[in-house]
């Protein structure tokens, strides 16, 4: 729908213009009334447009605040790759905004210290995996992201203990 | 070189410094009756004063075996070098059953000479030689330690060894530094061979001990490398997109098994290493991951979740037959098979807390070694009489290692920082 509008907008400003150059040799009075409402019209629609560009800028500026806002760090329980529903809510923010640009991202998985450092490598790539397939599923289209684990290494706690194990235990957006 | 990562050449021969050491190491406990040995000073007939302590490091060498309690220098009522000098009386006085003497020559080559004396028969039970460079001079007196624990033991030593163990310096600022490095099996001589911010993991051997595998995360991504540990060249065997990781040789030196996601999910697969050819073995949408050889080559250990909770399974290569392996317990990870083909070293899971335990492949048997919480990455000593693992002391993970029958126990915590993943080399001349 929106390309037919642009489309038919595109369509007007052509023709006006044809208008103009065809009158521009007849030095008469209403050509000239004509040309100039014409010209008028043309202003107008363009600043019109501008101001629709501006106005959708700023509603995907407003998506991207808000998606900063939930965070970029998406936590998980122990031994899962499912996305919790405040996880969800977050990524959810992501993806409103990622529909509305052409932003890469990077998904980096992660798990606490538990269990072997291997196993954790690919515990940790479930769940940026998980991350992505929710992603596509609502519509960001895959090549747009790239997904990464990092098993437990690079913790965000160092000790030991749920405490800490809860914040390792997670997916970051970059 | 690449990516702000710095390769460190290890040329093992520049090695003539004193033998600093990263890695501390504390005896937690020994056998009972520990068998009190007199390592005698050896004599040293060449020019200057000896570079190394070789009777010094043959006395530690057992000490940190748990099955010997060396003689004090300060008890002994003399220092014999010779079998002529030496008195038996001397020696039962002061409560030594076993007495060794030496001496360390350097010409073109090293060359210690030694004697092993039993003080209640009144008799030598062996003398032995080593050669070899100048420059190995402490890998040699290791050896010395290996023939004599052997003579008594019965078992070979393991002290002629080397460790490769990645070590971690944590930043709460910003990223943790990672070092991969290469130390003799007491600790000493660490040669950094790899190290930057980004992680390194997964240090195996080659058969041959002469070249090293690992996991580095330099590009952003994980990739496999190998790395000659004389040349210092470093090759990077996959970069393929998602997983790459578990690098681990085939006893002949031919195949790496190795872990890759790039079909979707983690799978085992064998890299030829001529040929460049790559074989998938598994295909399952669970995670199989941490493939080990068996010694005999003719199958591989790895652990998967396809029954819903890790547990090691068996891959025959001639059949293609995939069979579980392990049943004790909601968790089994990680094997490590000893040269002996029958008992495996593992992560098992008891109450929630990681132990390391062998598994005997023949009688089905499992027994937890550890009473610690956060196990891992065991890796078994090439004469298959300790185990050395990874765990967690405060922030920091230390080393440890246990004997296979559970007697002995010593602890390798680093100087400073983190010390993980640690990998028992095969048995290497020096």
């Amino acid at each position: 729908m929106k390309n037919v509008t642009l489309y038919g907008k595109w369509l007007g400003l052509v023709f006006a213009a044809l208008f103009l150059a065809a009158c521009s040799s007849n030095d008469t009075k209403e050509a000239d009334a004509a040309a100039v409402t014409a010209a008028e019209q043309a202003a107008q629609e363009a600043a019109a447009r501008e101001a629709e560009q501006q106005a959708r800028a700023e509603a995907q500026r407003a998506l991207e605040v808000a998606a900063a806002d939930v965070g970029t760090i998406f936590y998980f329980g122990f031994d899962s790759s499912l996305l919790t529903d405040e996880s969800r809510a977050q990524v959810d923010a992501h993806i409103t905004a990622l529909l509305g640009n052409n932003d890469s991202v990077r998904l980096e998985g992660h798990t606490d210290e538990r269990g072997t450092r291997e196993y954790n490598l690919a515990l940790g790539e479930r769940r940026a995996n998980a991350v992505r397939d929710y992603m596509v599923a609502n519509g960001v289209p895959s090549y747009r992201i790239e997904t990464i684990s990092y098993g437990e290494e690079n913790p965000v706690a160092y000790g030991s203990g749920e405490t800490n194990w809860q914040q390792n235990r997670r997916v970051e957006l970059k | 070189m690449l990516f702000g990562q710095r390769l460190i050449l290890a040329l093992l021969l520049l090695c003539v410094a004193p033998a600093w050491a990263e890695l501390q190491i504390e005896i937690n406990q020994g056998v009972e009756n520990p068998t009190p040995i007199a390592v005698v000073p050896f004599a040293w007939q060449g020019v200057g004063s000896a570079p190394e302590d070789v009777a010094q490091i043959v006395d530690s060498d057992l000490a940190r075996s748990g099955q010997f309690s060396p003689v004090s220098r300060r008890d002994m009522l003399s220092y014999p070098t010779r079998e002529s000098e030496l008195f038996f009386r001397d020696w039962r006085a002061i409560s030594a059953e076993y007495v060794l003497i030496g001496r360390v020559s350097v010409g073109s080559q090293a060359r210690i000479d030694f004697q092993l004396f039993d003080t209640t028969r009144q008799e030598a039970v062996q003398s032995g030689t080593v050669t070899g460079p100048v420059t190995e001079l402490r890998m040699l007196a290791h050896g010395v330690a290996d023939s004599v624990y052997e003579t008594l033991t019965g078992i070979p030593g393991a002290f002629a060894t080397r460790l490769l163990y990645v070590s971690v310096t944590r930043n709460p600022e910003g990223k943790d530094f990672y070092r991969l490095t290469l130390a003799d099996a007491d600790g000493r001589r660490p040669i950094v061979l790899l190290e930057g911010r980004d992680p390194i993991l997964s240090p195996s051997w080659s058969p041959d001990g002469s070249e090293v595998a690992y996991v580095s995360f330099e590009t952003s991504r994980p990739a496999i490398y190998r790395q000659n540990l004389r040349t210092g060249a470093r090759e990077q065997l996959t970069n393929f997109k998602g997983l790459n990781n578990s690098p681990a040789w085939s006893p002949d030196g031919n195949t790496m098994a190795l872990v890759l996601s790039k079909d979707g999910n983690p799978d085992i697969y064998l890299l030829n290493l001529t040929s460049r050819a790559l074989t998938r073995l598994t295909r399952h949408f669970a995670i199989d991951t941490e493939p080990t050889w068996m010694p005999d080559g003719k199958s591989l250990l790895f652990t998967s979740d396809r029954g819903g909770r890790p547990q090691i399974y068996q891959y025959d290569l001639r059949t293609q037959k995939i069979e579980r392996v392990t049943f004790q317990g909601p968790y089994n990870a990680r094997a490590r098979v000893a040269q002996d083909g029958r008992n495996v070293a593992l992560v098992h899971q008891r109450d929630g807390r990681y132990h390391i335990a062998v598994f005997d492949l023949v009688t089905d048997r499992l027994t937890v070694l550890t009473e610690t919480s956060l196990d891992e990455s065991p890796s078994i000593a090439p004469n298959g009489s300790i185990v050395l693992y990874a765990t967690k002391r405060g922030e920091n993970s230390i080393l440890g290692a246990v004997a296979v029958d559970g007697g002995v126990r010593f602890s390798l915590p680093a100087r400073e920082g983190s010390v993980q993943e640690p990998a028992w080399s095969p048995y290497v001349t020096p």
